[in-house]
């Protein structure tokens, strides 16, 4: 099959490797229909993520048809699946609880190794990308094995398009579970720092929560209008002092609930050795403060605080003083992709959420390493690039 | 720090920084062989019987104990093991239980003429909800002492290391039906196994 593979830093090809197979009982394979470039992609692209491997195959947005199954997968041939991004058994103890990205068993034993000795305890697995989260083969390829394939997919009826509901398998329900974790009451006013896919889907399902206000905050004027589209309000950083915007837009109270779907400026799973070379290439040039900081400072006292954007080591100068004097609640995780899949499946079919808006830009799979460089380079205007296996290459 | 001669807390004994606690947790064992002690827990999210029950017929333990080529019971007590060991060698013992309760505790110590002396015990204990906690306690001789030890590690054999990984592959066996992996065909799972 043909296959996007990652090759070092800026070198991403389409290669041809060899069909993946049923291993496990619970295995799928899924023939690709579309699948979508993330941004969290773009630190494979740019090299961050240590654990990575020449020839390992990218992508962990995707959806497509049931090609074959193992014994104990529940999925027919020739149903149209999407795929979470998040590798989760369904057995175990936090799996039980819809903890799915805590889940127990989505990595390999030899794999848990990495996570644990970081984080403390190992966490689920992720499709594509790099070893320390499973080294699982992505989904920007033909043909996909998808283990847990009976506790994972979720099954899209005839007449809805791949466009409508690609996006079930990461990018909506992070922005939905950012807003849940917001907390949201009638009534709030809630500040979103990012407007990239995750940042706009929060923006949507805030107001679907009953925000009376979402004020957006980014620096691309085409993501900014988005964000308008559906109601926000926005802030431009390059143009304006944020803190201060915030603090009078909100009567001197700031905002109610505030989420970073930035992240790390670099981001990714750092071990702290990496964290200390990007530190020593890239942060000391910089002064930006990550979103996470100014949230918090601009964060009304008792507000919630909410964090969908990916850390993964350490972070410098976090105003842990700020957090505990103002009394604020903190909410992360890696999204529970397969808790929230149903309902918000639902919530696009009665059209109470959009998701096409999002897309730019449509191309063959055979030119995803233009794909990438496109998205690397100009953020502004490319803000969701879908793959199809079966376009001819342009 | 202060290396007291007594436990003063309420931690696990292979999780003691004091020099004399191999020797206490030696002492828990019922035949001590060795001086290198792993133990490590597990929380299994299914009933202690059935755990019990799949371990005891040791037959099932190369199925998620990567370094076991195989254990062949000899009779009701005693089986013979054999363990891949670095360099492409195996080793081999034989092994007799020393004491075991259904669903709760089986312990063993290998037999005199083992190439790897070892000795241990898998606890099995009802966490309510949350299903078993299957603690294993092991003490053994590694090969070639301290540096046999160390080039173990290197090769990814260490018995700590090993015992982690097997127990993260029982708990995958016992609560999905299956044991994870990331290979995508055959012939890579076939090579990561070797």
């Amino acid at each position: 099959m043909r296959a996007l593979a990652w090759h070092g830093r800026h070198d991403v090809r389409v290669d041809t490797v060899d069909d993946p197979e049923i291993l496990n009982p619970r295995d799928a394979i899924i023939k690709v229909t579309s699948t979508a470039i993330c941004g969290s992609d773009l630190h494979l692209y740019d090299g961050y993520i240590p654990t990575m491997q020449a020839g390992d195959i990218l992508g962990h947005e995707f959806m497509g048809e049931v090609v074959e199954v193992g014994a104990k997968s529940t999925l027919k041939k020739g149903q149209r699946v999407v795929v979470p991004f998040t590798i989760s058994c369904g057995s175990c103890y936090h799996c039980g609880k819809h903890q799915y990205s805590a889940c127990d068993n989505g990595l390999p034993a030899d794999n848990q190794d990495i996570a644990q000795e970081l984080y403390g305890q190992p966490m689920s697995g992720l499709f594509g990308y790099s070893h320390m989260t499973g080294g699982y083969a992505g989904g920007q390829a033909e043909y996909v094995r998808v283990p847990f394939s009976d506790v994972g997919p979720i099954v899209i009826p005839d007449g809805v398009s791949d466009e409508k509901v690609l996006f079930l398998s990461d990018i909506l329900p992070t922005g939905w579970m950012a807003a849940e974790n917001a907390e949201i009451e009638p009534g709030d006013t809630v500040a979103v720092w990012g407007c990239g896919p995750v940042g706009l889907f929060a923006v949507q399902s805030a107001f679907l929560m009953g925000a009376e206000r979402v004020i957006a905050i980014d620096h691309f004027p085409h993501r900014l209008e988005l964000a308008k589209r559906f109601g926000a309000e926005t802030i431009n950083f390059e143009e304006t002092a944020t803190y201060e915007a915030l603090m009078q837009m909100t009567g001197g109270i700031g905002p109610d609930a505030v989420i970073d779907s930035v992240g790390l400026e670099a981001h990714g799973f750092f071990a702290d050795n990496v964290i200390d070379q990007i530190k020593a290439s890239l942060m000391l040039g910089t002064d930006r403060p990550h979103a996470i900081r100014q949230a918090i400072l601009a964060c009304r006292k008792g507000g919630r605080v909410s964090m969908p954007g990916v850390y993964g080591g350490f972070v410098d100068k976090f105003p842990l003083g700020a957090f505990m004097e103002k009394g604020l609640t903190l909410k992360t995780g890696q999204t529970h992709v397969q808790h929230y899949m149903p309902a918000l499946l639902n919530a696009i079919m009665e059209g109470k959420i959009d998701t096409e808006f999002l897309i730019s830009h449509r191309m063959a799979l055979e030119d995803a390493p233009k794909g990438y460089k496109m998205f690397h380079d100009d953020q502004n205007v490319v803000t969701k690039v879908v793959l199809k296996p079966d376009f001819a290459a342009a | 720090m202060a290396d007291t001669d007594f436990q003063t807390d309420d931690a696990p004994l292979a999780t003691s920084k004091r020099s004399g606690a191999v020797d206490e947790a030696t002492g828990a064992l019922l035949e001590p062989k060795g001086d290198s002690l792993v133990a490590r827990a597990v929380t299994i999210n299914r009933p202690a019987a059935e755990l019990y029950a799949y371990w005891r017929d040791f037959r099932n333990l190369a199925s998620f104990m990567d370094n076991v080529v195989s254990v062949s019971p000899i009779d009701d007590r005693r089986s013979h093991w054999t363990v891949k060991a670095p360099g492409g060698r195996t080793v081999e013992w034989t092994a007799v239980i020393t004491e075991e309760r259904e669903n709760e505790l089986i312990a063993w110590a290998s037999e005199d003429g083992a190439d790897v002396p070892n000795s241990g015990r898998i606890d099995f204990r009802d966490a309510g909800a949350r299903g078993t906690v299957v603690t294993a306690t092991v003490l053994y001789d590694p090969p070639g002492g301290a540096i046999g030890k160390v080039i173990a590690k290197m090769f990814q054999r260490e018995p700590a290391i090993q015992a982690r990984r097997d127990l993260r592959r029982f708990k995958q066996l016992m609560e999905t039906g299956e044991i994870a992996t990331s290979s995508r065909t055959r012939e890579q799972f076939e090579e990561e196994k070797a």
